[in-house]
């Protein structure tokens, strides 16, 4: 027997009730005006949820856009050590360190952008950071743009999340 | 009123069947049979035959002509792949013969007259099927039979095993 | 009376008949959509407001109807330019056509004239309804065709085909209705269906043709090219089949096409085997209830009820058709042709013969 070749049990034969096809009919009939009418009676029941005006509370390990976080002074917590530039396996982190005016730390980021339509939402970056500077919890699927220039997202927007 | 009105639809029927023969594109040729059809399917319906006008649109605009366009569409020639048609001797001969055909019509219309303005009821649906049942029985049963052997005959062309 | 009255009528029936049926295709649009939500556990359209009032998506119609008016109306490139822009009149034609022979109410009498509440009372009434009827084919054929697309191709050629072979069935599954009542003038047929059955059941074609009801109703459903029989459309192996490449208005027209023939539908199943206007045990003077117990009625509130009971029973089939869509999966090909041909054709005959039998037979006359 060829490998991958399955045979299926075909349906039995069907009844002569079956067979003449209307009053299966009639009974899908049934079952759709049981819904309708379920649905018109508890209108509030329909799993529907309008989206704009209410949003689905997103599970609490769920991965979503990127934000940088603060020390107390407000100065990025990033020290740019690339740990996570160099865990990301699709390469979407750009980072460009300079030397910090603050002599308790040795480096800050000058440039840290994502490039959204790269990133695969895998959270390696969070994983390596080693002072929890970069979390995934905004609760936000990245939002549409009209150009491509506006989805790498800038330390401004990072840090302001 | 009624003469206008035949007038009106005998020129849209003798128009449209021109424009049949004379157009180039085959898609064009059908619309303007079904146009001839209706003209003459209104002509009936000036008579007083509301039945037969109501045949007519059935069968031949309804289901007759579709299948020509049924053909057109499967063969879809591209535009510029029609056949350019020539003025022929063999052509021009058949202009000819057609004018003589309409000329032997007209001789012939004018010694057999049709009887002048017909009953209300004469092509009403009863009236037609009580003449079709009673008086033209005989050629109404041929006519069956010859349909089905048509029938079977396409069957048998068509299907190689029985 | 002065010829003014009688024109005045026959506009004011015109206007009456075309606004019932136009209002109740942009309602069905609205219904279609809601029915089909509600029926998968949705909410369906609820969005466009008027001044804050959305009243359960009422309002979408109009929106689409202005989106339609305002989108581009293009043409694409190889489409035959006349016949492509030809063919959404020759859909949406033949089906306004047809409203013209239903008969919407019983005649009436208004200043000593007689007026039937139809526009216009054709001796020939059912056959002109399947002339006009089997015209909406080209339009479909047209569009297939001219689009000069692969998809619209097909779908045109799958409605030809379709539609010749249901109109076979259609035309003769209603010979049993002519045949009982003994006319094919829809006027009379509704009157027909006003006398009791055995005392009991009112003549309602249903009852007295339950299998041409059954076959009617099937090739009503093929003819509108509705679920389960919408193949020419099937999007999900022709896009959206004969219309694919029309936009804006021209898309909007066989859309409003499609919508007539439903309405239309209805209400010519209503006329043939539901009474029409027919109210149960409703004479010209009041109820009369088969037990010999009457009740007396003013003439304006039978008229009332007569024309609510036609209004009624066409709003029913129109739900009909929307619950059926969203019930039944679509055949596939060849299973509709081998139901159009082997199974409703003979049974159409087989309804024939036995209508002709029973009234040969066992009453001499009609029942």
């Amino acid at each position: 027997m060829t490998i991958g070749v399955k045979k299926v049990a075909r349906p039995e034969q069907m009844s002569f009730g079956e067979s003449l096809y209307l009053l299966e009919i009639m009974k899908g009939l049934a079952v759709t005006m049981g819904h309708f009418l379920h649905n018109i009676a508890h209108n509030k029941e329909i799993p529907t949820i309008e989206y704009p005006e209410v949003r689905r509370t997103m599970p609490a390990r769920f991965r979503g856009c990127h934000r940088l976080m603060k020390r107390p002074d407000g100065s990025p917590r990033c020290v740019a050590c690339y740990m996570c530039a160099t865990a990301c396996p699709a390469k979407c982190i750009t980072i460009v360190a300079g030397e910090s005016p603050d002599p308790a730390v040795e480096k800050y980021p000058v440039r840290f952008d994502i490039d959204m339509l790269r990133c695969v939402f895998c959270g390696q970056c969070v994983e390596a950071c080693p002072c929890d500077a970069i979390r995934m919890d905004t609760g936000w699927h990245t939002p549409p743009e009209d150009t491509r220039e506006k989805l790498i997202y800038m330390i401004d927007k990072l840090l302001e999340k | 009123m009624e003469l206008i009105l035949f007038i009106l639809f005998g020129a849209i029927a003798v128009g449209g069947a021109i424009m049949v023969v004379t157009r180039r594109h085959p898609m064009a040729s059908a619309l303007y049979l079904i146009l001839t059809l209706f003209a003459v399917a209104a002509l009936f319906a000036l008579r007083q035959a509301h039945f037969l006008a109501a045949i007519q649109v059935i069968v031949y605009a309804g289901a007759v002509v579709v299948l020509f366009i049924f053909v057109i569409m499967l063969v879809n020639v591209p535009e510029n792949k029609l056949p350019m048609e020539r003025v022929t001797g063999m052509r021009l001969l058949g202009v000819v013969a057609a004018g003589l055909l309409i000329l032997e019509s007209a001789v012939l219309a004018r010694k057999f007259a049709m009887p002048a303005g017909s009953t209300a009821d004469a092509g009403s649906v009863q009236a037609v099927g009580r003449a079709l049942f009673t008086d033209y029985l005989l050629a109404f049963e041929i006519t069956s039979v010859l349909l089905l052997s048509a029938v079977i005959g396409a069957i048998a062309l068509a299907k190689k095993k029985i | 009376m002065n010829p003014l009255f009688d024109i005045a009528v026959a506009v004011a029936r015109v206007a009456v008949f075309f606004a019932f049926v136009f209002g109740l295709v942009v309602v069905m649009t609205w219904v279609e959509r809601k029915g089909a939500a509600y029926i998968q556990d949705r909410r369906g359209p609820n969005r466009a407001r008027i001044l804050g009032l959305t009243l359960g998506g009422v309002f979408h119609p109009l929106a689409d109807a202005l989106k339609f008016l305002f989108k581009e109306d293009f043409i694409p490139d190889g489409a035959h330019r006349l016949f492509y822009q030809l063919a959404p009149m020759f859909a949406l034609a033949p089906a306004i056509m047809t409203m013209a022979v239903v008969p919407f109410g019983p005649p009436v009498t208004i200043a000593g004239k007689t007026i039937a509440l139809q526009i216009a009372d054709l001796n020939v009434g059912i056959l002109y309804l399947f002339a006009v009827s089997g015209m909406a084919v080209y339009g479909v054929v047209l569009a297939g065709w001219s689009s000069n697309s692969k998809y619209p191709l097909l779908g045109g050629l799958r409605s030809s085909a379709q539609m010749i072979s249901y109109e076979v069935s259609m035309g003769l599954s209603v010979m049993g209705i002519l045949m009982v009542f003994q006319s094919v003038r829809l006027s009379e047929i509704a009157l027909g269906q006003g006398e009791l059955l055995y005392g009991i059941l009112p003549k309602w074609g249903v009852f007295v043709q339950p299998l041409g009801f059954v076959l009617f109703l099937t090739a009503l459903y093929a003819e509108a090219n509705r679920t389960p029989f919408d193949l020419p459309e099937g999007e999900s192996e022709l896009v959206a089949g004969y219309h694919l490449e029309y936009a804006s208005f021209k898309f909007s027209m066989f859309m409003m096409a499609e919508y007539i023939h439903m309405v239309v539908g209805a209400a010519v199943v209503s006329t043939l085997f539901f009474g029409g206007w027919q109210f149960p045990y409703l004479a010209d003077k009041g109820f009369a209830f088969p037990g010999g117990i009457s009740v007396a009625v003013p003439a304006a509130a039978v008229l009332i009820l007569r024309i609510g009971s036609f209004v009624g029973k066409t709003l029913f089939f129109c739900w009909l058709y929307v619950w059926v869509r969203w019930t039944v999966p679509r055949f596939r090909y060849d299973q509709v042709m081998r139901l159009g041909w082997k199974v409703m054709l003979p049974l159409s005959l087989l309804n024939i013969f036995v209508t002709g039998l029973v009234l040969l037979f066992i009453d001499k006359g009609g029942f």
